[in-house]
């Protein structure tokens, strides 16, 4: 089974605008540190050029990641042991604080690769009746179900 | 107090196998018996001998490696290889429990969105240390502070437990902190910055004529 992640983010402003500058400057270095970071496997890109986000009908202000990955252990890795860190640390600089899940996991088989519906509905999942084996975080994770 | 912590950390009390585990743990990687016993000056008969009552009491994890690099027929007999054991021990007379309190603190920091006041504070905390330099403070604090590509790197997390509940907040509050700690000791040549590693503290200090 791999690991598949979504997380949104509430920007403060819109994404071509000088507030988020920094931000998407970063978006270059940080999509190639995560795409040949190890368990690396997939991540949902907003087109060809590295500075482009993930398009969607879910607001103009929210930024959406979505990747797929080897293992916990890999893309905890890549989320807090990279320049990633630095990245998430000036998180209030650009997106607004939310009081709920903003981030949700799940397992899927391998090979799989799922469609932008299929991660927000985990998110609504995680919200609505907290972490479950179909919908968790990584502070309370669930192992994979036994083959 | 945790009466099996104690008994743990009583192996240490030998001279021998505090010098082992001590540079042991200062490499930050596999060490094998040949190194360790001369890392520590004795013979290897009696630095496996130590080696393997700390890997017993769990203060070191140990592993078979092919120390030669090859694999297969010819690749050597593996070695037995040692490293410092993550696992924490903490032994306090009378019972102390500062890290119950720091996971309180850390979970309302949290949910008040508190980040900036947390790191506001940790940088004042930081600036009232009295060292006589950087890495002094750095050493007294835990933190087993090594040179590597032209940087100061840390090797332990001192706030490790927390780090992995809460890296963002944790991380942050442990940057501004070493930020502190460069104030207080009055060094402004050089800047803190994180640069996370795994299984290392996510700080690092780089000197602005890059030599330290």
């Amino acid at each position: 089974m791999h690991l598949a992640q979504l997380n949104v983010a509430h920007m403060r402003a819109p994404v071509d605008s000088p507030q988020l500058a920094d931000f998407v400057d970063a978006l270059e270095p940080i999509n190639a540190l995560s795409d040949s970071h190890p368990g690396f496997v997939w991540r949902l890109k907003g087109g060809p050029d590295p500075h482009d986000t993930v398009r969607h009908d879910y607001g103009d202000l929210l930024l959406i990641n979505f990747s797929v990955w080897a293992s916990r252990e890999d893309l905890w890795n890549f989320v807090y042991r990279t320049a990633h860190l630095d990245v998430l640390r000036r998180r209030r600089e650009w997106f607004h604080r939310v009081a709920e899940p903003y981030s949700v996991m799940w397992w899927i088989p391998e090979g799989h690769v799922p469609a932008l519906a299929e991660g927000m509905d985990r998110l609504d999942l995680l919200r609505a009746k907290g972490p479950s084996p179909d919908a968790f975080t990584f502070a309370e994770f669930h192992d994979p179900p036994a083959a | 107090m945790s009466g099996d912590d104690l008994e743990v950390l009583g192996l240490l009390r030998d001279p021998v196998r505090r010098a082992l585990y001590d540079y042991v743990a200062a490499q930050g990687r596999e060490v094998g018996r040949d190194e360790a016993a001369e890392g520590a000056g004795v013979s290897r008969t009696l630095a496996a001998f130590h080696l393997d009552k700390l890997a017993e009491g769990g203060l070191l994890a140990s592993a078979f490696r092919r120390l030669s690099g090859r694999s297969g027929p010819g690749g050597g007999r593996p070695a037995k290889v040692y490293l410092r054991s993550p696992q924490e021990r903490q032994v306090s007379v009378p019972p102390r429990d500062y890290r119950t309190l720091a996971a309180v603190l850390a979970e309302a920091v949290d949910a008040l969105g508190g980040d900036e006041a947390a790191e506001e504070a940790a940088r004042r905390v930081g600036g009232r240390v009295r060292a006589a330099g950087l890495r002094e403070a750095l050493f007294e604090r835990g933190y087993e502070p090594y040179e590597a590509e032209g940087e100061l790197r840390l090797r332990n997390c001192p706030f490790h437990v927390l780090a992995d509940e809460r890296p963002v907040l944790v991380c942050s509050i442990n940057l501004a902190l070493c930020e502190g700690l460069l104030a207080a000791v009055g060094d402004d040549r050089t800047t803190a910055r994180l640069n996370p590693r795994p299984g290392e503290c996510c700080v690092a200090f780089t000197s602005k004529n890059n030599i330290r």
